[in-house]
C-alpha cells in the first residue's frame, strides 16, 4: 500500500499523459452536461417551486424519484437508443463523449430541477410580491428573485456536480472507456483496479476529491456572511 | 439578452457534438488482446502509415459480436471460432482472418487440493475438481474464455453449479484478481495470465500441448452491406496491416517479463 501511494503521487507530479486526459475528459464531459442541463433545469425547477398549477406536488414527487434514477439504467436505455439498431443509431455517437454528456445530462437535471424546486418553495411569492411592490418590471423582478435564489441555484449545482462527475456507469456503457478519449477518471479508476494496478487508480481518486471539495468550497465561501 | 443566449447556446451544442465527433476506426476486442498491452504495441506503426486512428473498446468476444452484428464497430479481433464463423455465415462480418493463437491455462492455489496437475488431460482435471467441489471462478460473461470453458464443462460431461462455481460476469484480468482472492481454480488465457504473473499466487497446472486448450484470435470487418455506415475500407486496411509479414513479426516479438504471449499464424 506505501508503494502504492508513493506511485499514486508520482503520478501526480510528474501528470502523465494518460492521469491528465482522464482528469481532461470527466471536467469536460461533466461540465458540458452540467450547463446543458442547468439551462433547462433551473428554470423548470423554479417553475415547479413557485408555479401555481395543478400537479404541483405529483411533479415534484416525480423529481425526487428521479434523482435516484441508476445510472447503469440511463446508461442502458441510451445505448438502446444509441445503438446503430436504436432509433438515434444514424447519429453515431455510441462510444464518443458525446453519448457521455447526454447521459451526464439526465442524470443531473432531476438533481438540480428537484432542489431548486424545493429551495425557491417558499421563496417564491414573497420576494416576486417585494419586487413588483418597488415598482420592478418584469424582467427586473424575474433578475431579482434569481439573485434571491442564487444560493439554491449553486448548492443545486454543486450537488448535480458532484453526482455526474463521480458516475461511472454512464461513463463506462456510453464512452466505452476508450484510452485518450473516452476513459474519465472513473472509468480509469475502474480499470486499473481490474488489472490490479492501484497507483493511478488511487492518484485519480485523490484529484477526484480534490475537485469536488473545491467545488463545495467555493458555494460555501459564495455564501452572504449572517450574523 | 435573449438575443445573445441563443447563439451561445448553439455554440455549446456545436462544440459539444462536432469536437467529438468519431471519425476514428472503432474496434471491439476481447479483453486479452488489449490489457496485456499487445494493441498498443501493434497499432500505432498502421496508424502512422495510414493516417487512421482506432479507438479500441475492449469487452467480451461475446459483447464485441453483438457490436459486430449491430454495426456499432468496425471490426473485431475476437476468439471464439465457431462464432465468428456463425457471423461470417449470417451476413454480419466479412473477411475473416486468423492471426494469432496461444492456448488457456488453469490454475489453481498452492498444494493444488483438486489434483489438477496430476490429471490427464484438462477434462480429466475439471472432473476432479467439481468432485472436491472446490471453488473455481468463471468469467461467467459469454466472452471467448467463458465460451470454451463451458464447452470444456460439456466435453467433460458436467454442467458446474452450487456454491463451488462462481460466476463474475467481469473481465479477464478482474476475475483472475477475485480467483486469485479466493484461492480458487481459475480457467484463462496464457497472455493474461503471463502479464499478470507478478501479482498474483495462483500457478498455473495444465499441460500446455492439450489440443482442448488451443486459443485462436481471428479479426473481422462488419458487412457494409448489412451495416453501409462502417468504415469498411479503413477497416479492411488494418486487416492487412494485422496479417502483413511486418505485424506478424511484431506479435511474435511482443514480450513481457521475457515471455512470449501470442503467437502470429497468418503466414504459413
Amino acid at each position: 500500500m506505501a508503494n502504492e501511494l508513493k506511485g499514486a503521487f508520482e503520478i501526480i507530479f510528474s501528470l502523465e499523459r494518460e492521469f491528465l486526459s482522464a482528469v481532461g475528459l470527466s471536467l469536460k464531459v461533466s461540465l458540458i452536461a452540467l450547463f446543458l442541463a442547468a439551462i433547462i433545469a433551473i428554470p423548470f425547477g423554479i417553475w415547479v417551486g413557485t408555479g401555481k398549477f395543478k400537479h404541483r406536488e405529483l411533479t415534484s414527487a416525480i423529481l425526487n424519484t428521479a434523482m435516484s434514477f441508476p445510472t447503469v439504467v440511463i446508461g442502458l436505455l441510451l445505448y438502446s437508443f444509441f445503438s446503430r439498431k436504436g432509433p438515434m443509431g444514424n447519429l453515431g455517437i455510441l462510444f464518443t463523449p458525446a453519448a457521455m454528456i447526454t447521459g451526464q445530462c439526465i442524470l443531473a437535471f432531476p438533481i438540480i430541477a428537484a432542489l431548486v424546486a424545493a429551495g425557491t418553495r417558499n421563496l417564491g411569492d414573497r420576494a416576486i410580491l417585494a419586487a413588483r411592490a418597488l415598482g420592478a418590471g418584469n424582467i427586473k423582478s424575474i433578475l431579482l428573485f434569481l439573485k434571491e435564489s442564487r444560493l439554491i441555484v449553486l448548492a443545486s449545482l454543486s450537488a448535480a456536480f458532484g453526482r455526474i462527475f463521480s458516475e461511472v456507469g454512464i461513463s463506462m456503457m456510453l464512452g466505452g472507456n476508450i484510452r485518450f478519449y473516452t476513459r474519465n477518471i472513473t472509468t480509469a479508476i475502474a480499470l486499473e483496479t481490474s488489472k490490479g494496478a492501484f497507483s493511478l487508480g488511487i492518484a485519480l481518486g485523490m484529484v477526484l476529491m480534490v475537485i469536488a471539495f473545491t467545488i463545495n468550497a467555493s458555494v460555501y465561501y459564495l455564501q452572504p456572511k449572517k450574523i | 439578452m435573449r438575443k445573445q443566449v441563443f447563439p451561445a447556446l448553439c455554440l455549446v451544442f456545436f462544440a459539444a457534438t462536432s469536437a467529438f465527433a468519431g471519425e476514428a476506426l472503432k474496434l471491439a476486442t476481447t479483453t486479452s488482446t488489449y490489457e496485456t498491452g499487445l494493441l498498443d504495441y501493434i497499432l500505432p506503426p498502421f496508424q502512422e502509415k495510414y493516417g487512421v486512428e482506432v479507438h479500441i473498446i475492449s469487452v467480451g468476444t461475446g459483447k464485441a459480436i453483438k457490436l459486430a452484428e449491430n454495426g456499432d464497430v468496425d471490426l473485431i479481433l475476437v476468439h471464439a471460432k465457431e462464432a465468428e464463423e456463425k457471423l461470417v455465415k449470417d451476413g454480419c462480418g466479412k473477411a475473416r482472418r486468423g492471426i494469432m493463437y496461444n492456448n488457456f491455462v488453469i490454475l489453481g492455489p498452492g498444494g493444488d487440493p483438486a489434483r489438477v496437475s496430476k490429471s490427464k488431460d484438462v477434462k480429466d482435471a475439471l472432473r476432479n475438481i467439481a468432485r472436491m467441489k472446490h471453488v473455481f471462478v468463471s468469467r461467467g460473461d459469454d466472452s471467448g474464455t467463458d465460451k470454451k470453458e463451458k464447452s470444456l464443462w460439456r466435453k467433460a460431461g458436467l454442467e458446474p453449479c452450487g456454491g463451488w462455481y462462481l460466476e463474475t460476469g467481469q473481465g479477464m484480468s478482474a476475475t483472475l484478481r477475485i480467483a486469485d482472492e479466493k484461492n480458487a481454480y481459475v480457467m484463462l488465457d496464457r497472455a493474461t495470465y503471463l502479464f499478470n504473473k507478478d501479482k498474483i499466487r495462483l500457478s498455473p497446472l495444465t499441460q500446455d500441448n492439450d489440443r482442448d486448450l488451443f486459443n485462436p484470435y481471428g479479426v473481422i470487418a462488419v458487412n457494409p452491406e448489412k451495416n453501409p455506415h462502417v468504415k469498411y475500407k479503413s477497416a479492411v486496411a488494418l486487416i492487412e496491416w494485422l496479417v502483413s509479414p511486418e505485424c506478424q513479426g511484431m506479435i511474435d516479438t511482443y514480450r513481457v517479463n521475457g515471455k512470449q504471449l501470442f503467437f502470429a499464424d497468418a503466414i504459413e
